[in-house]
């Protein structure tokens, strides 16, 4: 194809095949099928479905209790807990609060760690890789898909909860942290607002559940790490001699979200977890990038 | 071990544009083991059907995994289409099709939408006819009618038939087929053997890899023997045999006959050596002395007959390229190198 005294100039590229690409394309199309695979594993639906479980069983726990003692929560429990009886709204922010720690990032852990390692197992990477996908458009897409299921999972608890609190629940002007009160219209808002933000906690997760995906081989192995390093951050953080190392682990500030219930909204807790976030998914997505696009494809 | 000489991309040999694959001192070494690939030189025509032979653990997988780039080699340069690869993968790729180390899929995906996942991920396939590519992919294997089963429920040689289709949903320039009849029934292997000669008689070169010798033999132009990581031979399929067993001795001659042990005494005059005879079926090589021209077959026949033995049957054997095979590497297949 190439002609023979022509060094690699625009007229040998030219030349070069019947079916190349006219320039870089974004890879949309990609993304799309990376988005439709995650979501027709069963994998994916199961762990949707407990997302959803969790706050239907938070709710009728707090139906049976306020039922029998009248008058909700002592207090203990998970944040926000007391006031679902009153107002059914507060279970989105309970269930959350209570998916959030554990849950939440476990879920995202599966999907990512088994992004890559998982198509390196059945040997589908390699097929991906002829096509050619392209080793840094295919990590793309592969991120595209983990932070939207991060968005699915979140939007699986937070509707689940919202259906729930107002089938058991009344619904009304809510009462926020500070006292003050909004109308039922705009605390949707809020909690619409306080979901984007929990999404947005995960992306730390997804990027770190995607470098070790990119490690192995193995599927299950890459998930089991993912899970265990989110299990070792959160009880790191919650070892005060810690206390030092607390503000760079990725779950330090992810309860701020709670200050999205102030009227005015506090947002120095949001930024600093926000910001967090965004250091470890581009530390932990550096790292992706450069062990997935220089590695040996044996699988 | 020399340096392999470092990649000029304006040095070029007579006839290198008609090369589909070129290899220079093509090596790897995994991590702390003897190469896998030691100084491969390979040369593939455009237009031919190539196969590629070697026992098992002879190399032959990973050389194609540096050509299709998902190893980076440890030496050495490789060019395909007329590019360098790992590094022109983007502009190589979607003018390639391959099938390595028999096909993966994603069994809860139906056989359509499997392919639907490989052709999305090509950036050079157009989507608006990908409907249309599939469906001739799917009927060009015979897969039409289970097209909507999920992949999990496919048998090892329709999950070849699948890894095939995807190799065809765009027209190809090369294809790289790895043991393509590997889990197909007798029928299945017609199947593609036809289908191989249809796509070269297209103009696609085929790279086939294979440990069905008789299957190169039927369906290859170009044949190279890799052994212990290392080409041993290369070259058209006709003359791999001559160049081992020498022009004209590529034979043994077989006579039917009820006479037997006068045929065996006649065809020993006439030079012929390695005579057996086993019932009425007498064989003996064809191969000539050093330097005396190879016997005229038509004339042993004759004597044959003049001296009276009645001849039931006439014919030479061709030594198989299954023959040489073992001849070059010493061993059979199967045999790890």
């Amino acid at each position: 194809m190439s002609r023979a005294e022509a060094g690699p100039t625009a007229a040998a590229a030219a030349a070069a095949g019947p079916a190349v690409a006219g320039g870089p394309r974004w890879p949309a199309g990609l993304v799309r099928s990376e988005i439709a695979l995650t979501f027709r594993r069963w994998r994916t639906r199961v762990l949707l479905a407990v997302l959803a479980a969790v706050p239907v069983l938070v709710g009728i726990a707090v139906r049976i209790q306020s039922g029998r003692a009248g008058g909700g929560a002592d207090g203990r429990g998970p944040a926000f807990l007391a006031q679902i009886a009153g107002n059914g709204l507060f279970l989105v922010f309970t269930a959350l609060a209570v998916t959030l720690p554990v849950f939440l990032p476990m879920a995202v852990g599966v999907i990512a760690g088994d992004a890559v390692a998982g198509e390196a197992h059945t040997g589908t990477l390699r097929y991906l890789l002829v096509a050619p996908a392209g080793r840094t458009r295919l990590l793309v897409a592969k991120f595209a898909a983990v932070a939207v299921f991060c968005l699915a999972g979140t939007l699986a608890v937070a509707l689940s909860a919202l259906a729930t609190g107002a089938v058991l629940f009344p619904l009304g002007r809510i009462t926020l942290l500070d006292g003050s009160t909004l109308p039922l219209g705009a605390g949707l808002l809020r909690a619409l607002a306080v979901a984007a933000v929990v999404a947005l906690s995960l992306l730390g997760v997804a990027a770190l559940g995607l470098f070790v995906s990119t490690l192995t081989d193995s599927g299950i192995a890459a998930m089991a790490t993912t899970v265990g390093l989110v299990i070792t951050a959160q009880i790191l953080d919650g070892i005060p001699q810690l206390q030092a190392l607390g503000p760079y682990l990725f779950p330090h500030h992810w309860l701020s979200f709670a200050d999205l219930l102030r009227q005015p909204v506090y947002w120095d807790g949001m930024a600093q977890n926000l910001g967090l976030q965004a250091v470890y998914a581009a530390v932990c997505g550096s790292a992706a990038w450069a062990r997935f696009t220089t590695r040996d494809i044996t699988a | 071990m020399p340096a392999p000489p470092a990649a000029e991309p304006g040095r070029a040999a007579p006839g290198e544009e008609d090369r589909v694959i070129e290899t220079r001192g093509l090596t790897k070494v995994y991590r702390g083991g003897r190469p896998a690939v030691d100084g491969l030189d390979l040369a593939v025509p455009r237009g031919s059907v190539f196969g590629f032979l070697g026992p098992n653990g002879s190399g032959k997988t990973t050389t194609i995994r540096m050509l299709m780039g998902l190893i980076e080699p440890t030496a050495g340069t490789a060019r395909v289409l007329g590019r360098p690869m790992p590094g022109a993968a983007r502009q190589v790729l979607p003018a390639v099709g391959a099938l390595i180390e028999g096909p993966a899929l994603y069994g809860f995906l139906s056989g359509r939408d499997n392919l639907r996942r490989f052709d999305a991920a090509d950036p050079a396939a157009d989507p608006r006819t990908r409907t249309a590519r599939v469906g001739r992919a799917l009927e060009r294997v015979g897969l039409a009618a289970a097209a909507g089963k999920k992949a999990r429920s496919y048998s090892l040689g329709m999950k070849q038939r699948l890894g095939l289709a995807a190799a065809l949903l765009q027209p190809r320039a090369l294809l790289v087929l790895d043991e393509p009849t590997n889990g197909l029934d007798p029928q299945g292997m017609r199947e593609i053997r036809a289908l191989v000669r249809e796509l070269a008689a297209d103009g696609t070169t085929v790279f086939l890899s294979s440990h069905l010798l008789d299957e190169i033999e039927q369906v290859c132009t170009h044949a190279a023997v890799m052994a212990r990581g290392r080409l041993v031979t290369q070259g058209p399929v006709a003359g791999l045999t001559d160049a081992v067993f020498g022009p004209g001795g590529r034979g043994r001659l077989a006579v039917a006959t009820p006479d037997p042990g006068e045929a065996l005494r006649v065809l020993a005059e006439h030079g012929l050596t390695g005579l057996r005879a086993d019932g009425e079926h007498v064989t003996g090589e064809l191969a000539p002395p050093e330097g005396a021209p190879p016997p005229d077959v038509a004339e042993l026949n004759a004597a044959l007959v003049r001296a009276g033995v009645r001849v039931r049957a006439f014919g030479t054997e061709r030594a198989s390229l299954e023959d040489a095979f073992v001849r070059l590497t010493g061993e059979g297949f199967d045999v790890a190198g």
